[in-house]
């Protein structure tokens, strides 16, 4: 089993065809919605992830694609909102990865290197005031 | 050569004080040696900034037209109770109430997002807040229901009244058993997988003054971003625990209850924030002037994370339990370093009270009192000290008898 984050764009003329239905229904596959709206001029856009077998995978995209729905995969960016940060260090030893760190030991200065991270999100709730925030991309 | 408060005060005035923060001060005094140094440096900051439970507001909202009596009813603030029991418009919003219909724990970790010590941040950034009252109504204060937004600007008085703050050492915490743990002390992963400290270390007030020797009642304060003032001692506050020669404890000793006018204060250092699987609290910032009166005074302002010492403690059984163990002794040094030793394992560590915070706000109150803002006070009484203070109890609890 393995999952796969997706952003799907639904032209206008799909919006009202159980797509996402037939996905779950024909592929197997379990999914969550992460994200889901429609812009003003009916354009829908959702982000989903998709959990099943590697291969119905494939072929549940395949499916979205032959539909006319535009697809591309998803990336995560944290961010640490330097606002909201109270340079407390809670972050430090949970992060994994060191990308979250001490930059300077005699200030204790907490810093960031977003190529370190790997959107793990372990950080995200024990952060005490809520200053790491998952961004979406694709 | 002895100073006095008034004698610092007037070079306040005159713009000819020397401050120093307490991290400067080791330099100093390690180069020019106590007696000159003494002489020279007139006062030392210290500061912390970290979350404290224990603390709170109170605030008088006003009276309405018809008048409503909110003691005795159910007051909200953005959903999170705060205690109505004082009169018909005061209210008390204590920093960890939780929002009314939060999950809690019920789905184990509970995110907590939101509770008293958000409402207080809110306040003070001088956004609009929700106020619900249900009241049961009298001849006098007839008025039943209210909601309104309420504003800080706009309350009568708004007050910060922190009964327990300032912590002069804490525990250090750790995990023993085989699953993640969510303390106050943030999230602890199993088996020894994470420490986590809660102290400024040689920059925290109570560690700068151990035995209470200028703080005390009455002493004017930095908090939360304004002035305020050390109101009594803080609940819990335990000076007879054990001590290293230089004073400083080895345990959470005494504590500090302060208090200072809200609608001044800063959400720069009066911040809500949430430990999962716990709840809700407040980080505060607080900054202390020591006055440095003599040489003794100054000796122990001179104290630095290596001669800082705290007890690792388990808190999958040992605290959560009151089981006296502890696993070890670690200095502030070793903890600020990024891992220490346990059980001859290297652990991770991290602070959840912030040092650069805290060294900000002792650079702060360092620049109010050069620039004449902030001037010392005498304190108007001791703080308990070993000699006089009771013994800190746990609760002896007695059965409940029927009545018939
Ligand atoms: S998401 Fe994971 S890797 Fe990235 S900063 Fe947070 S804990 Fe570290
Ligand atoms: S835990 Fe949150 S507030 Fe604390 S240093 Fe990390 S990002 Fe900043």
């Amino acid at each position: 089993m393995t999952s796969r984050k997706i952003v799907i764009n639904f032209p206008k003329d799909l919006i009202d065809r159980p797509i996402v239905y037939k996905l779950i229904k024909e592929y197997d596959l379990e999914f969550n919605i992460l994200k889901a709206s429609i812009t003003p001029d009916s354009e829908g856009i959702m982000v989903l992830e998709l959990m099943g077998d590697k291969k119905k995978i494939d072929d549940g995209i395949k499916y979205l694609k032959d539909q006319g729905v535009k697809i591309e995969s998803l990336s995560k960016d944290i961010k640490v909102n330097w606002d909201k940060c109270i340079q407390c260090g809670a972050c430090v030893s949970i992060c994994p990865t060191e990308a979250l760190y001490i930059s300077d030991r005699k200030t204790m200065k907490v810093d960031f290197d977003a190529e370190k991270c790997i959107a793990c999100e372990l950080c995200i709730r024990p952060c005490p005031p809520r200053a790491i925030e998952v961004h979406y991309t694709t | 050569m002895a100073k006095t408060i008034e004698e610092i005060n007037e070079k306040i005035k005159s713009g000819k004080v020397v401050v120093v923060t307490a991290e400067e001060i080791i330099d100093i005094v390690d180069k020019k040696g106590l007696e000159k140094a003494a002489q020279e440096v007139d006062v030392v900051t210290t500061g912390t900034f970290g979350p404290m439970c224990s603390s709170g507001a109170y605030f008088n909202f006003g009276h309405t037209k018809p008048k409503i009596k909110a003691g005795g009813g159910i007051a909200l603030l953005n959903n999170v109770p705060a205690y109505t029991g004082w009169a018909a418009v005061d209210l008390y919003i204590g920093a960890t109430a939780t929002a009314k219909d939060d999950p809690l724990n019920k789905i184990h970790p509970g995110e907590f997002a939101y509770g008293g010590g958000h409402v207080i941040e809110e306040l003070v950034s001088g956004k609009d807040v929700k106020l619900h009252v249900e009241a049961y109504g009298t001849d006098c204060y007839p008025r039943k229901h209210l909601d309104t937004l309420i504003n800080i600007k706009d309350l009568n008085e708004a007050v910060l009244f922190n009964s327990r703050n300032a912590y002069q050492n804490y525990n250090v915490a750790v995990n023993l058993s085989n699953k993640t743990i969510y303390t106050y002390l943030g999230t602890l992963k199993p088996n020894l997988g994470n420490a986590n400290y809660c102290s400024a270390g040689q920059l925290s007030p109570l560690l700068n003054d151990p035995f209470y020797k200028t703080i005390g009642i009455g002493t004017r304060i930095f908090l939360g971003g304004a002035e305020g003032y050390v109101a009594w001692q803080g609940t819990q506050h335990n000076p007879h625990a054990p001590r290293l020669d230089n004073g400083t404890p080895k345990r959470p000793a005494g504590t500090l209850a302060v208090i200072g006018d809200l609608k001044q204060m800063s959400p720069r250092y009066l911040k809500g924030v949430s430990f999962i699987g716990y709840g809700t609290t407040l980080a505060v910032g607080i900054g202390i002037p020591i006055p440095i009166l003599n040489e003794e005074i100054l000796k122990y302002t001179t104290v630095k994370d290596a001669e800082i010492t705290a007890a690792v403690v388990d808190y999958s059984d040992a605290y959560p339990n009151g089981k006296p163990e502890v696993l070890g002794e670690v200095n502030y040094e070793q903890l600020k370093s990024g891992s220490i030793e346990i059980k001859g394992k290297k652990v991770a560590t991290s602070g959840i009270s912030s040092y650069s915070r805290a060294l900000e706000i002792a650079n702060t109150l360092k620049d109010l009192i050069k620039k004449g803002t902030f001037s010392l006070t005498q304190k108007v009484a001791d703080l308990p000290s070993r000699d006089n203070a009771p013994k800190f109890k746990p609760l002896n609890e007695r059965p409940v008898k029927e009545e018939k």
